[in-house]
């Protein structure tokens, strides 16, 4: 009796997750739907004018999908020749070390420190010295972000990496060194085709958090409403977008920054999953 | 959903105030919870009104710096008690709600900070700010600007612009202005609370603008006058319709609205024909309901926002409005205000006699 109780207790609390989640999509579709309706749903993404012209209003959703996935694709590329080093450290070079517990809690530090805090250090701090190295006049921009993003997710990237290669079993790197194998060897050659799928998902999840990233990126990106014609020009996020401008939103703009919301949430839902399922692979291996 | 969500808010609201109230203020009444939402422009002068006024009343107000338009929408779901606004409300926008009135509370400046170093006076007119944010003006040593500046040297660098990427009342009032005095302008931008500006970058809010001015070097931006102020960085003088080059201060503000001020007040002041008058000035509203009983709102809470509006028109407040860089009100405007305030109702009957 007591356990069929704590079952259907158990089962209703279970429920609300898929219920919020559905009633946030549904949210989102509905007050998009405006947007779409209007603009078609093909325009609205490869439309690059976001114009307030009472009357003749037009928005389009491409400068901030350029400017999500520009940002997104830089942060990936400078966060990888920090991460994959730690995850090395950590989980190859000095596995179970008190000098890799160190790092690994220093970077795992970096994961909770609020998006703001590092939107502050990217202004005052990381801005600054952009202007003065003559990168970019106005301090920021796509590069700027994508810099400050590079250490927001190095941490996912690097703890869930440094997990991966540690559980490459030992019995095949030792039957390569007992080969007369190098310890770069067997890390080029065991380690990374084992634990790649790992990594690589790790990767993924990295993106999933710089995709959605908001505050930072808000402050950071120079908020200006059409595709970065450089890595130095300024731009707006999917997310700033919405940040920036629902405050005075309504009708129309309202929904059409719902619509890149509903968008944003698909790429991230999308992305999260490749990651998921990319992990499952890996514990097979 | 946004029905639901305003009236789950009302209902929030509702029952904050039967929670609180208790201690009563000498008019009889309940003291009581006035919430209202909108402009940035003017929340440093609130801030210091309101806790003067729940000093003196024991009624709180909890104003939210949401931006002019996002206070506009609140009242127009009917979730606060008034709203700011640094733009008064179009007829358009009039006939799209129930009647409102606009009750201005002070007036401001929009100024043009910059950052440049070793300059500490800089000369501009309307048709160059025009033309540096719309991207024609490039670099800070261009001619025009030169003319307009012989005793300054300026130097060979690019301008950056820097402007509001919210919407914003104090947008509306930059882009007014540069609507008056720019034809080109006109035609290309136009004025609104949000306008795409071509080149440059963006911030949000007043801080944000008035913080990157600040941060970067060789940047213009135009702020509220007192976030200028704040932030210590210097702004520009600006040529007036009579050709004098004027600062922002509370005499040149008031100059601007020595001219005809319409009975319900709502008026753009910017670019005024007066002698001293500081051209990009404004003044700022709260707006209210005409009929103050709507969303179960007390009669109680319709007399304290009226004793909030009376107590901002009055001298003692006025007189506020300087100190912390904004302008008081012409008695004009005092008076048209109080006539307005009069035709306020609840349930159809006057609530001033």
């Amino acid at each position: 009796m007591n356990d069929k109780l704590y079952k259907v207790l158990l089962f209703a609390v279970a429920l609300i997750m898929p219920v919020v989640c559905g009633g946030v999509v549904y949210a989102l579709v509905t007050d998009a739907y405006e947007a779409f309706e209007h603009f078609g749903f093909l325009n609205f993404l490869t439309s690059s004018e976001w114009s307030y012209t009472e009357g003749a209003e037009q928005y389009g959703a491409l400068p901030f999908i350029t400017g999500t996935l520009m940002t997104t694709l830089l942060a990936l590329i400078f966060c990888i020749p920090f991460s994959l080093p730690v995850a090395l450290f950590v989980g190859e070079y000095f596995e179970g070390t008190k000098v890799a517990a160190v790092l690994s809690t220093v970077t795992d530090l970096l994961a909770g420190i609020p998006s703001i805090i590092y939107g502050l250090w990217g202004f005052y701090t990381l801005r600054p010295i952009i202007m003065a190295l003559n990168i970019s006049p106005q301090g920021s921009g796509v590069l700027t972000a994508s810099l400050v993003l590079a250490i927001m997710i190095i941490p996912y990237a690097a703890s869930l990496s440094a997990e991966f290669i540690k559980m490459v079993p030992n019995d095949l790197k030792e039957g390569a060194y007992s080969l007369g194998a190098t310890r770069a060897e067997v890390i080029r050659k065991i380690v990374f085709p084992v634990a790649g799928s790992g990594i690589f998902s790790s990767y993924i999840l990295a993106i999933g958090r710089a995709l959605g990233e908001t505050m930072t990126v808000t402050m950071l990106i120079g908020n200006t409403n059409n595709i970065p014609d450089s890595i130095t020009s300024t731009g707006n996020s999917m997310a700033s977008i919405i940040a920036n401008q629902f405050g005075e939103a309504d009708d129309l703009r309202l929904s059409s920054l719902i619509a890149i919301g509903l968008i944003l949430f698909l790429i991230t839902a999308a992305i999260n999953m490749v990651g998921k399922i990319m992990i499952k692979r890996a514990r097979i291996v | 959903m946004k029905k639901i969500l305003s009236s789950m808010m009302t209902l929030a609201v509702v029952l904050a105030l039967t929670a609180c109230g208790g201690n009563s203020n000498d008019g009889g009444r309940k003291a009581q919870e006035l919430s209202g939402a909108g402009a940035t422009f003017p929340l440093p002068f609130y801030n210091v009104v309101f806790e003067n006024f729940s000093q003196v009343n024991g009624d709180v107000v909890a104003y939210g710096g949401i931006g002019s338009g996002g206070g506009v929408r609140n009242l127009r779901d009917k979730i606060v008690d008034f709203a700011g606004s640094d733009a008064f409300l179009s007829d358009k926008e009039m006939a799209e709600m129930n009647p409102v009135i606009h009750i201005p509370t002070c007036m401001g400046a929009v100024v043009v900070a910059y950052n440049l170093d070793g300059v500490d006076e800089l000369k501009l007119s309307g048709e160059v700010i025009a033309d540096i944010f719309a991207g024609n003006i490039k670099m800070w040593n261009d001619e025009r600007l030169a003319t307009l500046n012989p005793d300054v040297t300026l130097p060979a660098e690019a301008i950056i612009p820097v402007f509001r990427s919210d919407g914003s009342g104090t947008t509306f009032v930059f882009t007014d202005y540069l609507t008056k005095v720019s034809p080109m302008w006109k035609e290309k931008f136009g004025a609104g609370k949000s306008v795409n500006f071509p080149s440059g970058q963006a911030a949000k809010g007043n801080p944000g603008v008035a913080g990157v001015v600040k941060q970067t070097k060789n940047s213009i931006g135009y702020v509220g006058s007192e976030y200028a102020f704040a932030q210590n960085i210097p702004y520009a003088q600006i040529q007036n319709v009579r050709g004098e080059f004027v600062l922002p201060s509370s005499a040149s503000i008031s100059a601007a609205a020595s001219g005809v001020i319409p009975a319900d007040t709502r008026c753009s002041i910017t670019n005024a024909d007066a002698a001293g008058a500081y051209p990009i000035s404004t003044f700022t509203w709260m707006i209210i309901y005409k009929e103050q009983n709507y969303s179960d709102r007390s009669k109680e809470q319709a007399v304290a926002t009226l004793d909030l509006l009376q107590y901002i028109l009055s001298d003692e407040v006025q007189k506020i409005t300087s100190e912390v860089h904004y302008a008081p009100l012409p008695d004009k405007a005092k008076e048209l205000s109080m006539k307005n305030l009069k035709a306020v109702t609840f349930d159809g009957e006057a609530i001033l006699q």
